[in-house]
């Protein structure tokens, strides 16, 4: 108390800065609402707006001799959507991949998490996330390119390939689309899929071993279930970045995805009514998936 | 507890993830030294003749200048809006708590090409509305959009850990709001921060999915990549300066992990608990 007294003293000050957090204090909701108004203003002002202006959008049309938007409603881009065959093929395409890239990499993720979280040091553990989060921060784009030269025609994969006696091409191939988005998003699977098997309790492994549990059976009945939540998560990030990407397709592939599909509607096409329409595709898709991760309940367990 | 077995095939798959990791990175750094244009294997060595190029271009400096300008304005104003949506969900009960959390978290959940065209199409419609042009400061407003997350997702993982009993003693003690937030919440929520905006700067300072689309005529890195890719005498001018950005960048995250020794826990453990494990587990 005396410090306080001392400081009101030496400026003169009655304590307005007292005053105003006695004020704040009594009225909690004020506060709250000082606290809440700028990330709240900042998320509807420009991001909810612009996700509205752009499902607005989609329901106006271009008009081909004059390039102009016209804000007209109609669903003519969904049905532009829904009539041609293309459109279909490049959404199971992407979702495939997207799915294949999910797989994969958690696949790759669990014997790494496992290992970080469980048998490693706290050196060794520290090293390799570190070893993990690294990549990160080397450009994406960067990456992307080290996977262009490594499956380009005569590069270091056909190579490889060659001498294990495949001779295959991947250069612009979906095989080498899949092997990117799995490289480029591989550290994303990881970091939730460790986090998740850090908290997994070692009492409840030896219980299941006491038990009788033999290490399949353990990992089925209890590791599985304790880490899905982590495993939902990054299966999140692996499958929306896949979605989203209009990048790694154009260098390392040759068919079109969504993203790419997107890129060109509004860049060379200039018809942004109907991108805005496709760009509606992946938002529905990821909403199912996030509503889906949702109600299986696999969120609040982390 | 594992059995053998089972041991050997962890570390055959933790040796494969990080051989999958760093393999690439390392045939990107030998063909910077490339004298050919093409990517036969094996590379014709050594020329240093891209990092010369490379010096010489006169649009590099600009463009690392853009993204610093946008990482730090980005990394800025995350800090400031993710802890003050962090302390509101952490301290508060409120109807719409949950959604909040959600709406933070689509930035990163939604595909990067709807956020990116979403962004540009209200950047057009501002311009037709109040005259915004493209600027660092469009890209600024972008790469906030989705840095707050990572920033809230630190801090309040943090806050859930910090006891609210040394927030109590501090105001029994006589502290006021400013001094119990500044000798007793601030230390505690540092790494946090630290980590957080270590974070948010990094994702700004790589992102090119959005940019591309907020940016306009200005320039940053990515944006300069993104341009000499396409075109094939230029790429392996991206090698060279992608080998050098890798070496540089080993010296900050070492900063950090260095930095955050004092306190509880690694910048590498602190990004895995709340940057990604935690991301999508407040909203959903």
């Amino acid at each position: 108390m005396a410090t306080l007294t001392e400081e009101r003293q030496a400026t003169g000050d009655p304590g307005i800065g007292r005053r105003v957090s006695a004020a704040l204090f009594r009225h909690p909701r004020g506060k709250l609402a000082l606290m809440l108004a700028p990330p709240l203003g900042w998320l509807v002002l420009v991001y909810l707006v612009a996700l509205a202006l752009l499902l607005l959008t989609s329901f106006w049309r271009l008009n081909v001799l004059t390039s102009q938007i016209e804000h007209v409603w109609s669903l003519s881009n969904y049905q532009t959507l829904v009539q041609g065959s293309v459109y279909r093929t490049i959404v199971l395409r992407t979702v495939g991949i997207a799915a294949a890239v999910t797989l994969t990499d958690l696949t790759l993720a669990f014997p790494i998490s496992y290992y970080a979280a469980r048998l490693a040091t706290p050196r060794v553990r520290a090293l390799l996330l570190l070893a993990v989060v690294m990549p990160l921060w080397s450009n994406y784009l960067v990456r992307m390119f080290s996977w262009k030269i490594l499956t380009a025609g005569g590069g270091p994969l056909e190579s490889l390939l060659n001498v294990i006696g495949i001779h295959k091409s991947l250069a612009a191939s979906n095989w080498a689309v899949w092997l990117t988005f799995c490289y480029l998003w591989l550290p994303f699977a990881i970091l939730p899929v460790y986090a998740a098997m850090e908290r997994v309790p070692t009492s409840l492994l030896e219980a299941s071993s006491d038990l009788g549990g033999r290490g399949w059976m353990t990992f089925r009945r209890v590791v599985l279930p304790l880490i899905l939540p982590g495993m939902v998560a990054a299966s999140i990030f692996t499958f929306s970045l896949t979605l989203g990407d209009y990048i790694t397709p154009v260098y390392v592939g040759k068919d079109f995805f969504i993203g790419n599909a997107i890129y060109n509607l509004v860049g060379l096409a200039s018809n942004l009514p109907l991108a805005a329409a496709f760009a509606v595709i992946p938002m529905i898709i990821m909403a199912v998936y996030l509503t889906i991760a949702r109600k299986l309940g696999a969120f609040e367990a982390l | 507890m594992e059995s053998r077995f089972v041991l050997v095939a962890i570390k055959i798959g933790t040796a494969t993830a990080l051989l999958f990791l760093y393999a690439p990175l390392v045939v990107l750094g030998i063909y910077a030294f490339n004298k050919s244009i093409t990517f036969g294997w094996p590379p014709e060595l050594w020329t240093l003749k891209w990092f010369s190029v490379a010096w010489h271009d006169p649009d590099l400096p600009p463009a690392l200048l853009g993204s610093i300008e946008a990482a730090i304005g980005a990394t800025t104003t995350a800090l400031i809006l993710g802890s003050l949506a962090a302390f509101a969900v952490h301290r508060f009960r409120f109807v719409g708590r949950d959604t909040l959390s959600f709406a933070l978290v689509l930035p990163i959940a939604l595909p990067g090409i709807v956020t990116a065209i979403a962004l540009s199409s209200a950047i057009d419609f501002g311009h037709s509305a109040f005259g915004l042009t493209y600027s660092v400061w469009t890209i600024i407003i972008g790469h906030t959009t989705f840095c707050i997350v990572v920033v809230f997702n630190n801090v309040v993982a943090r806050l859930r850990r910090t006891p609210t009993s040394l927030v109590e003693a501090s105001m029994d003690l006589g502290g006021d709001g400013w001094q119990t937030f500044r000798f007793v919440t601030l230390p505690s929520i540092r790494t946090a921060l630290v980590a957080g905006g270590l974070l948010a700067f990094g994702l700004s300072f790589d992102e090119i999915v959005v940019t591309n689309f907020t940016a306009g005529p200005k320039l940053t890195l990515p944006i300069w990549i993104f341009n000499n890719l396409r075109l094939p005498r230029q790429q392996p001018v991206v090698n060279a300066v992608a080998l050098l950005l890798m070496l540089v960048s080993i010296v900050p995250v070492y900063l950090a992990q260095r930095l955050t020794q004092g306190g509880t826990e690694s910048v590498a453990a602190s990004v895995a608990a709340g940057g990604a494990g935690e991301t999508p587990a407040p909203g959903l």
